[in-house]
């Protein structure tokens, strides 16, 4: 028997893993630490908070979606729950001078997220699958409709604010400027980072992944699905809480849209694009998500079309996300034959390119008939200026579109037969991953 | 109270009519392709908005028929093209891709078409009282509406049960790869089954765009109410979609009617308590909660029989 176990259990890891594990997060500590050095500006610091709320809340919903395999479309409730709840703390607190310091704050909103996450999560999680996204989004519904009736609590459409400066004092801080309050967001994000990563190394978070695989069999080993389910949504609800209490501590104020269907649209679009295969992949796609958005809605005026059609590309053709993208290239790499592939690739993307050129050139040009028809047809769109109203751009629109997509869709189709010698070489060398 | 009763039930059964319109199209494309179409109520709002631009150019008859016949080729495309190549990346990419659809086509009627609402008339051949119930007036577009639902549901049921297509459709649902043996494309009757549910959804929004909104949310709107309407009737069945359609339908139209609320129920509440939340729930009115009625409703069936009301299925 003991024969058994130890020929099962995995090897204890050496020494050169283990260092190089702890240092991967004392590294992102330093990074942390020294961001706002590098790069100082207000506009960043506030780029930062965002980025980090996102992360949190991302990796929290991929508990759900990336390791239990329950698709939600109502995670935002126990994000703006938790706002709101840390909104109306800091009040309680500043009205009656509680010796509760503003970094400590965010667990309430955790609290609350589990609290929810608990009562909600039964029923939630009675389903699996398609019902289970559908209650999310009913559920959701009824919680975000019922806000807006409940108007003492949750304000209206207004919304409720409190000021984060009239806490106890910690040290010296009252988290006034907005680096305070990086510090104090990038700590969290820090802390429920590692918190969740633990998580997925726990027999919990081994037995989500047994359920999002194989309910059936679960059944059999003696688990209740529905309970594991349920606890994971629990622990979804926690994090999702933390990450609405900061966001609520960073703008000082909670309204109706921090539990609403577009919140929990984008934590999905962020969770999914960066790539929900691996524990990474959530904070991939926060950075590039946030990152996207604030960018996006300087260069053109719909920018939410394009984010949809990323979205619809990465579902598409990209299942995996940015980080299952990279992560194919792992045996290529390591088997050496990366480099065979790199011209097609290079091949590939002019003509990809164009395409999405020409794309790009048809939405601003119809965009422009549709919302200012009499306006000035000289129009700019991420930064290059063109004119709408001329038939040669669209000619050049058209002919980009339609050559691009024939000639596009022959070299993809090349790249995808190189790469498929190129993965069995690799193979052939003992490299699957 | 006659009256309200009265004209609360017909209008309950109009408002049924419609969802079923939708919620039977989606249910028929969930049980063959295994996919809850999330944007089927955005082919409602493309319905309506296609019926507006049509009977702008043609008239609102012409576009009764071609608004519903655009959108159905619309959403076979987006089979044909988008979810059956999305198909091999599992059940989770295609409800994702049918999510991004919904966000998409949102934000291209909202480009088209702008924000608010556009001026979607109700036909003058149609424009007046039908009939005279107590002091209320009826209107001739209401029982159109009414009429064109059940004429649908009637025809659809005739072609599932008695065509030769309602029966390989029908065979199809539950054994595909045998209808592929005997020699029917099954693709194809995917892509067919796809364009007629979403064309019915268009249907559906082409005769209730006149009569409520045409605006750019009306599929945001209206979507979550059709997802619990297909839940709360059991997911893919049929029977179960229009006992709950109807069921919401009533609910829904009678709570707007009625006005009362716990105050009026118990009297006004002590001062002592006026502005904290309990005056809310204390003051609120039947009619204010009715857009959540439906999803308390789902709470509470999935409480108490998870599969739906007519559903079999776990999952």
């Amino acid at each position: 028997m003991s024969e058994l176990t130890t020929s099962v259990a995995p090897p204890y890891p050496p020494l050169s893993e283990k260092l190089r594990f702890y240092g991967l997060w004392v590294a992102a500590a330093l990074i942390l630490l020294i961001l706002p050095k590098v790069f100082g500006s207000g506009g960043a610091l506030t780029t930062f908070s965002l980025i980090g709320i996102s992360i949190i809340f991302s990796l929290s919903y991929n508990i759900l979606l990336g390791q239990t395999g329950m698709l939600s479309f109502g995670h935002a409730v126990y994000y703006g729950l938790g706002g709101f709840l840390v909104i109306h703390s800091i009040n309680l607190i500043g009205a009656n001078k509680l010796p509760i310091p503003l970094p400590f704050v965010p667990l309430i909103g955790g609290l609350t997220g589990l609290f929810f996450a608990a009562l909600l999560g039964w029923v939630s999680t009675k389903r699996s699958g398609t019902a289970f996204a559908m209650i999310s989004l009913g559920v959701a519904e009824l919680i975000a409709s019922s806000a807006l009736i409940l108007r003492t609590f949750f304000g209206g459409e207004a919304g409720i604010s409190a000021n984060r400066t009239k806490l106890f004092r910690f040290f010296a801080w009252n988290f006034g400027p907005q680096i305070q309050i990086y510090y104090l967001i990038a700590a969290w994000t820090l802390l429920a980072v590692i918190a969740m990563y633990a998580l997925t190394r726990t027999p919990l978070g081994r037995m989500c992944n047994a359920v999002r695989d194989n309910p059936e069999r679960v059944r059999f080993v003696g688990y209740n699905p529905h309970v594991i389910r349920y606890l994971a949504f629990c622990f979804a609800g926690f994090f999702a809480g933390i990450a609405g209490a900061l966001a609520a501590i960073n703008f000082e104020i909670a309204n109706a849209a921090y539990l609403g269907a577009l919140q929990s649209g984008a934590v999905l679009y962020s969770t999914y694009i960066g790539g929900v295969g691996y524990f990474i992949g959530p904070i991939v796609g926060a950075i590039f998500v946030t990152l996207l958005s604030l960018n996006l809605s300087d260069m053109t005026s719909v920018w939410q079309l394009y984010f949809g059609l990323i979205f619809i590309a990465v579902v598409t053709f990209a299942p995996g996300g940015i980080t299952g993208l990279l992560m194919m290239h792992r045996p290529l790499i390591k088997g050496g034959s990366l480099g065979r592939v790199l011209p097609y690739y290079a091949i590939a993307f002019v003509p990809t390119l164009a395409m999405i050129v020409g794309l790009v050139l048809a939405i601003e040009t119809i965009v422009h008939y549709s919302l200012n028809p009499s306006g000035d047809p000289n129009i700019r769109a991420f930064g290059i200026g063109f004119n709408a109203s001329s038939p040669i751009v669209w000619l050049i629109a058209l002919v980009l579109i339609i050559a691009g997509f024939f000639i596009a869709r022959r070299t993809w189709s090349w790249l995808a037969h190189v790469w498929d010698e190129a993965l069995t070489t690799a193979r052939d060398k003992g490299y699957h991953t | 109270m006659l009256e309200l009763i009265i004209i609360s039930t017909l209008n309950g059964i109009l408002f049924g009519m419609l969802l079923f319109l939708m919620a039977s199209g989606l249910t028929l494309i969930f049980s063959m392709l295994g996919v809850l179409n999330f944007a089927h109520a955005s082919f409602y709002m493309l319905g309506a908005f296609f019926g507006f631009q049509i009977s702008r150019w043609l008239g609102f008859w012409p576009a009764l028929f071609i608004a519903p016949l655009l959108a159905g080729a619309l959403g076979a495309a987006v089979e044909r093209f988008g979810l059956r190549r999305v198909h091999r990346n599992g059940h989770v990419a295609e409800l994702l891709f049918t999510f991004g659809l919904a966000f998409v086509i949102e934000e291209i009627v909202q480009i088209i078409w702008g924000k608010s609402p556009v001026d979607f008339r109700i036909p003058s051949s149609l424009d007046f009282p039908a009939f005279q119930i107590f002091s209320t007036n009826y209107p001739a577009y209401k029982m159109f509406m009414l009429l064109a639902s059940i004429t649908i549901f009637v025809g659809l049921l005739l072609v599932l049960t008695k065509s030769r297509v309602g029966l390989i459709v029908q065979a199809a649902l539950t054994h595909p790869h045998m209808v592929g043996h005997l020699g029917h494309n099954v693709e194809r009757i995917f892509m067919l089954v796809f364009g007629v549910g979403t064309a019915l959804a268009a249907i559906a929004g082409v005769i209730a765009g006149p009569a409520l909104v045409t605006q750019s949310n009306m599929a945001a709107l209206l979507g979550p109410i059709l997802f619990v309407v297909v839940v709360v009737g059991g997911l893919g069945s049929l029977p179960g979609a229009f006992v709950a359609s109807l069921l919401i339908g009533l609910i829904q139209t009678f709570a707007v009617s009625i006005n009362g609320s716990l105050a009026e129920a118990f009297g006004p509440l002590s001062p002592a308590y006026a502005h904290t939340w309990l005056a809310d729930i204390w003051d609120v009115t039947v009619a204010q909660i009715a857009p959540i009625i439906p999803y308390l409703l789902l709470v509470l069936i999935l409480v108490f029989r998870p599969m739906g009301l007519l559903g079999t299925r776990e999952t």
